[in-house]
């Protein structure tokens, strides 16, 4: 088969036909335009709103949880062995919140290569004190640096710096809400009181904003130094130890393992926050459906002009036949003419597609609930780019699968003799 | 002589609306270099004879060989090339493409044959067309030119692969008598300077007796020969 010689009549053909061709080609150009649109402003969306939570939730949290041994004295017992023994109004006793030998466990996560990083975390039930009234809150004591690096804390903090947590000795970084609540600027000093009756002054370096207003109105943050210190603990004492694995898929498993391992509790991120990938993936299906979708519409189209040109072109398809093109040969020339318009047509889709993105890029947004975010959110994920090319060409080479087959069974007997 | 065509015992029905055998047994052979003319009433089957030796029909009983080969249980890409390599077709209508130059037109059999580099297909092509007076035509759109002009461009893209035949239905059918005495005048030089076997269907009585031998027809049969 002389391909040279095919294209160049299904050249000749797209161009002598050129309207119609442009129109087909618009068709696909929008459709991937607005593909790559979708996806890429869904997914940058899901990213962002996934962010909110799961870049500050540990893949896997390792605790004590609060509860009765599972060991109760009755079941060692020799002497109530063969008995089934019922235990009414059982209470822990002697748990304790803090992680034993934190150090040594952090330093065991840390040479196991599938941990990303680790960070210590103590939590701390507080009253601020606001005047003469006591609002109930939770100061997180936490390591600035790690956290940073774990969690993106910067990413929160609306006013002040996030280092000065570690270099100021006693402050704290206050909610927005809090901070609202309690009439406190930066570098005024605030006192709480602990559970235990003391009241400490610390001194504010910064607000948060973690886009959920309900957290923000009863969290801080202070160094875990601060935090130890608040509590009257020694240097050692730390309640959870926060883990973010390089792949997340693996939290559940790995969470278990260290449980095991370490004889504590574990919380995977999966079981603490499943609603959101139900979330996201409902979303990327709504957008690849959506983008499908316009891709068949303008499908249609191309099988519509294909169509149109071969009822046009009935004799030049019956005198190439005649004089010696095979129907596979006309089935080439109209497959190529197809696919011209699905790769120049899907190719300008995804330029401009990557145009349109852009500008949604720059429009302004503003939320309270996301200070960090000024304009709106896309994803640039080349998959988009390539899955769109990809299924611009499918589309069309089905599209010209039909009217190529019809082109190739004409009978040049019947057009010449019909004339 | 050698012989380029032969059919044996060829028969045709139509079977839409109701069974009609248009051709009846026809037998007959072609020798090189020969100029023959295929008459008839209108409806005695001399088209539809055309159409299957053109191998473009396949829906005949009988044997149809072409340069001796048996054309019957041919693929339909191998009549393709046969049509291709071996026939050369001049119809009533151009059926140029409007697309392409006239040279281009020319030059589409032999760019498929493929036999020749694009530039040597491109030369005989002038070559072609130099011959029947046209080449100062050459790089005009085929929509461009008059009719008689057209079907000369349509003799001399039948001509590009050296065929073993040319057919030929009703080629002056379209053309006014001045036309039609030049594409005459054309075959007459192809049949007796060059040697080129023709076999043309017309309804022209005085075109056909200037033929080297008349094929008549009458209801599917040949009365004469």
């Amino acid at each position: 088969m002389n391909t040279k010689l095919i294209f160049t009549i299904a050249k000749s053909l797209l161009v002598a036909r050129w309207r119609q061709t442009l129109v087909a080609a618009i068709g696909v150009t929008f459709s991937i335009a607005m593909f790559i649109t979708l996806l890429g402003f869904m997914t940058g969306l899901n990213d962002l709103l996934d962010g909110l939570i799961l870049n500050r939730t540990p893949h896997i949290k390792l605790y004590n949880e609060l509860k009765s041994t599972p060991n109760q004295p009755i079941a060692i017992s020799d002497k109530f062995k063969n008995n089934y023994n019922f235990i009414h109004s059982l209470k822990p006793s002697g748990t304790r919140a803090e992680i034993y030998n934190y150090g040594a466990i952090i330093d065991a996560l840390k040479n196991d290569n599938r941990v990303f990083g680790v960070a210590p975390k103590l939590v701390a039930q507080v009253f601020y004190n606001v005047g003469a009234i006591d609002v109930t809150g939770v100061i997180n004591g936490i390591d600035v640096e790690a956290e940073n690096k774990l969690f993106y804390f910067q990413d929160y903090i609306t006013s002040g710096k996030f280092i000065d947590l570690k270099n100021t000795p006693n402050s704290i970084i206050l909610g927005k809400g809090l901070a609202d609540k309690m009439l406190a600027n930066i570098g005024d000093v605030v006192q709480v009181t602990t559970p235990k009756g003391d009241r400490i002054q610390l001194k504010v370096v910064g607000y948060f904003q973690s886009g959920l207003q309900d957290f923000d109105k009863t969290q801080s943050y202070a160094s875990l130094t601060t935090a130890q210190k608040l509590l009257g603990k020694p240097s050692n004492y730390v309640t959870d130890i926060q883990i973010k694995l390089t792949d997340m898929s693996l939290a559940p498993l790995v969470g278990k393992e260290y449980a095991k391992v370490f004889n504590l509790d574990a919380e995977d991120i999966q079981t603490a926050n499943s609603q959101f990938e139900t979330g996201s993936s409902v979303r990327s299906i709504i957008s690849y459906a959506v983008g499908i979708t316009l891709l068949v519409v303008a499908g249609f189209g191309i099988y519509n002009i294909l169509n149109m040109m071969i009822y046009e072109k009935m004799d030049s398809i019956a005198i190439l036949k005649a004089t010696g093109f095979s129907g596979k040969d006309v089935n080439f020339i109209f497959i190529s003419i197809a696919l011209t318009i699905g790769f120049f047509g899907g190719l300008a889709g995804l330029i401009s597609g990557f145009g349109l993105s852009m500008v949604i890029d720059n429009v302004p947004f503003n939320t309270a609930a996301l200070p960090t975010i000024k304009t709106y959110p896309i994803n640039y994920n080349p998959k988009f780019y390539v899955i769109g090319i990809i299924f611009s060409l499918i589309t069309t080479y089905f599209a010209g699968l039909f009217p190529a087959r019809k082109a190739s069974k004409i009978d040049p007997v019947v057009i010449i003799r019909g004339k | 002589m050698s012989i380029v065509l032969q059919a044996k015992g060829i028969s045709k029905n139509f079977h839409d609306p109701v069974t009609i055998q248009v051709l009846k047994d026809v037998s007959f052979e072609i020798n090189r270099g020969e100029f023959v003319s295929v008459i008839g009433k209108s409806g005695c089957g001399k088209s539809t004879l055309l159409y299957i030796l053109s191998t473009m029909d396949t829906d005949y009983e009988g044997d149809l060989l072409i340069d001796g080969v048996a054309m019957r249980n041919k693929k339909e890409s191998e009549l393709a090339l046969v049509r291709n390599e071996k026939i050369g077709f001049v119809f009533q209508f151009h059926y140029l493409l409007n697309e392409f130059s006239v040279l281009r037109n020319v030059m589409l059999p032999g760019l498929k044959l493929g036999k020749y580099t694009e530039q040597e297909v491109e030369h005989r092509a002038m070559e072609k067309l130099r011959v029947l007076g046209i080449d100062n035509e050459a790089h005009k759109l085929a929509n461009q030119l008059s009719g008689g002009q057209k079907q000369r461009v349509a003799i001399a893209r039948a001509l590009i692969n050296d065929p073993l035949i040319i057919m030929g239905d009703e080629p002056t059918g379209n053309l006014d008598k001045k036309n039609s005495k030049i594409v005459f005048d054309i075959f007459n030089e192809l049949a007796h300077e060059l040697k080129q076997t023709l076999l043309i269907v017309t309804h022209d009585n005085e075109f056909a007796q200037s033929t080297d031998r008349i094929i008549e027809m009458e209801d599917g049969r040949i009365i004469r020969m």
